[in-house]
């Protein structure tokens, strides 16, 4: 039997991922250039009896699917930079109070207004540093419009696993461009469930880790009564200042990502073998940086390209050891230099790290990718 | 028989965090009678809060409870109420958290009609900070950032709530305890979105930068400011100069969002 296919831009793939993991709740507010997501929601949700609803700001559409996430629905918001800063109040509720949930943050220039509809990867340090205080923090950046269908799909999965919120930030271009979608039939993509309690509601604690790093989620109007707050708790949700208890709810919510990495962290290593320097991207710059090497090859350059796809955790891993091995680093990113940093960070001294940062919200182009790859010694 | 609170009090929860003299208490004993007067489910109630001295009143109430963060008691309980309508889901909350930074989603919960209700205790002030003045503060009252007085005009909020579309509004005070519970009940009955205004006091932050001697003479105050508002419509204007008045203040029959909302899952799943 052949597959569905269809050609879609990168928003409309998100939606329908979102629908393939079964989100049955969107809440969201209209802002360029990441608005045809919850325009296909409004349509696709009450189809399925699902819910879409659009609030009346970002902080609002956030709250709301905060909410509806506890009364047991999958949910989805969409955004983009400025939407982004006013989320992070509560995508730091999110993360206290460990309520699964994905944001899809298309990335455009900035800060503030900045260039609606121009592109940027200027929003990958506010998915870890946005919001205020220690928290886990996920990030998946697509670089096509199948990629971008998928990761939607892993990041419900993960944000449902790990109970957490989870990003996923497309660039604009990615985020606009048309390309060929492949469905999965059902089945195809495993789909990973809320982890719901299993003790009778009068034993439930939604902090519980007897179970694990991850509790289970009880749903409100499930039978389960309990209380959720976004001040530090105890392991029954009610507020704590006992400070071995706060220091061990704080550890732990950190520790249910940074102890799973290796479930999390995805990427793409082409021809690194024996590459001696390694173009690092992600995003539609990752596309420009496999044509540089395609033809840095040609020219007998011993390139390679390491494609992230998990921005956070970062790949710290990987990217230490490519560092004992090569010559150099390129990075070409569309802001002042952000992923650069965590390169930096994890060489070490050990390779020397060449940044490409466009903020004029033109895309990289192979030909600045590989003048770069000749300046590395 | 004296009437059972604790039937609805959270074990081991109490004692609570207001101070002698606040009438928060008083407010939580009347939406226990009338969760009782209803025979509410506690496994099918939400009640939803924000940030705040009242916010922190659904954490002694048993049954499911949301303390949100400042101002956001209402968009995320719009959350809760759209995933499970069937759900009875009840917001409390000062008037700092839902008229200032919670000012948006309050009017715009009004203007859904979003059958939820919304009980707001106003004290005036911002209490668990400190005393500083709220949208609810009077002109020219005292209060930690208005050292030389109130320049801001206040906000009426049930004004408010009927000017954004709310279709069931009421005001009670911490005083007139008895009334408080059957404004409750009433509000919750009614479908759409419902706004109970509580009168309170704040003798720490409020009451004492304003030259009232005690709590009784705060609570006086509350009696004597206000008007039911049946007695009021033999009032002249002259007499009512200055009162503000109590009772239910405005109901209409409107059709509820996610009434609304289900019949566009009906025109969705008729076009599929």
């Amino acid at each position: 039997m052949s597959k569905k296919v269809a050609f879609l831009q990168g928003n409309e793939a998100a939606a329908q991922g979102a629908l393939y993991a079964g989100c049955n709740f969107f809440g969201g507010y209209p802002i360029t250039p990441s608005t045809e997501v919850a325009e296909v929601m409004s349509i696709e949700l009450p189809k399925v009896g699902g819910k879409f609803i659009q609030m009346e700001d970002e902080i609002g559409a956030m709250a709301a699917i905060l909410g509806a996430a506890l009364a047991g629905s999958k949910v989805l918001t969409s955004t983009s930079g400025p939407g982004l800063s006013l989320k992070q109040e509560l995508i730091g509720y999110g993360c206290i109070a460990e309520i699964p949930c994905v944001v899809y943050n298309v990335m455009r220039g900035g800060p503030s207004t900045g260039m609606p509809t121009g592109p940027s990867q200027s929003d990958v340090m506010s998915a870890k540093w946005g919001t205020h205080g220690d928290h886990p923090a996920i990030c998946l950046t697509p670089a096509s419009v199948q990629e971008t269908y998928e990761e939607v799909i892993r990041a419900f999965n993960l944000s449902e696993k790990y109970r957490t919120p989870v990003f996923v930030m497309p660039d604009e271009i990615v985020a606009h461009m048309r390309e060929r979608v492949v469905f999965p039939e059902p089945g195809d993509i495993e789909i990973f469930e809320r982890i719901t309690p299993t003790v009778a509601p009068d034993k439930y604690k939604p902090y519980d880790t007897s179970f694990g790093d991850v509790p289970p989620l009880a749903a409100f109007g499930s039978g389960y009564k309990f209380h959720v707050t976004g001040l530090n708790k105890a392991q029954d949700g009610f507020p704590t200042t006992k400070a071995e208890l706060v220091q061990a709810e704080e550890e732990r919510q950190v520790r249910k990502v940074d102890a799973n990495v290796d479930d999390i962290v995805q990427f793409e290593e082409y021809l690194l073998d024996d590459a001696d320097i390694v173009v690092v991207a992600y995003g539609s710059t990752s596309r420009s940086a496999r044509f540089a090497v395609n033809i840095a090859r040609e020219q007998g350059i011993k390139a390679g390209l390491f494609r992230i796809k998990t921005f956070w955790p970062f790949p710290d891993k990987q990217i230490k050891a490519l560092a004992a091995k090569v010559r150099g680093f390129v990075i070409p990113e569309m802001n002042l230099g952000m992923c650069s940093l965590e390169l930096e960070r994890n060489a070490q001294g050990k390779a020397p790290v060449l940044g490409i940062f466009r903020v004029d919200g033109e895309p990289i182009n192979p030909d600045q990718i590989l003048e770069k790859i000749k300046e590395v010694k | 028989m004296a009437f059972d609170y604790d039937k609805w009090i959270r074990p081991g929860k109490l004692p609570h965090i207001w101070c002698p003299g606040c009438g928060h208490g008083i407010v939580m004993k009347g939406l226990i009678r009338a969760f009782e007067t209803l025979q509410l489910k506690k496994e099918n109630t939400a009640l939803v809060s924000g940030i705040g001295c009242a916010s922190r009143l659904p954490g002694y109430i048993d049954c499911c409870t949301l303390h949100t963060a400042h101002g956001r008691a209402a968009a995320f309980a719009t959350g809760v109420k759209m995933a499970k309508p069937e759900m009875d889901v009840i917001l409390v909350g000062g008037d700092g958290d839902g008229t200032a930074i919670g000012g948006n989603h309050f009017i715009h919960a009004c203007r859904r009609n979003i059958d939820m209700t919304y009980i707001i205790i106003n004290n005036y002030i911002y209490g668990m900070t400190g005393g500083q003045f709220s949208p609810c503060t009077p002109t020219g009252h005292k209060a930690s950032t208005t050292p030389y007085g109130n320049p801001d005009p206040g906000f009426d909020i049930a004004k408010l709530a009927i000017g954004a579309g709310a279709t069931f509004v009421a005001r009670g005070t911490a005083y007139h305890a008895n009334q408080i519970d059957k404004l409750i009940v009433e509000a919750i009955q009614h479908k759409g979105f419902s706004v109970v205004e509580i009168l309170d006091d704040c003798p720490t932050t409020y009451g004492r930068r304003n030259k009232f001697k005690s709590v009784i003479e705060m609570m006086n105050r509350l009696k004597e400011v206000t008007v039911p508002v049946k007695a009021a419509e033999k009032m002249s204007a002259e007499q009512l100069q200055g009162k503000v008045l109590t009772g239910v203040l405005y109901k209409e029959v409107k059709p509820d969002y996610t009434s609304e909302y289900a019949k566009v899952i009906e025109r969705a799943q008729a076009a599929k």
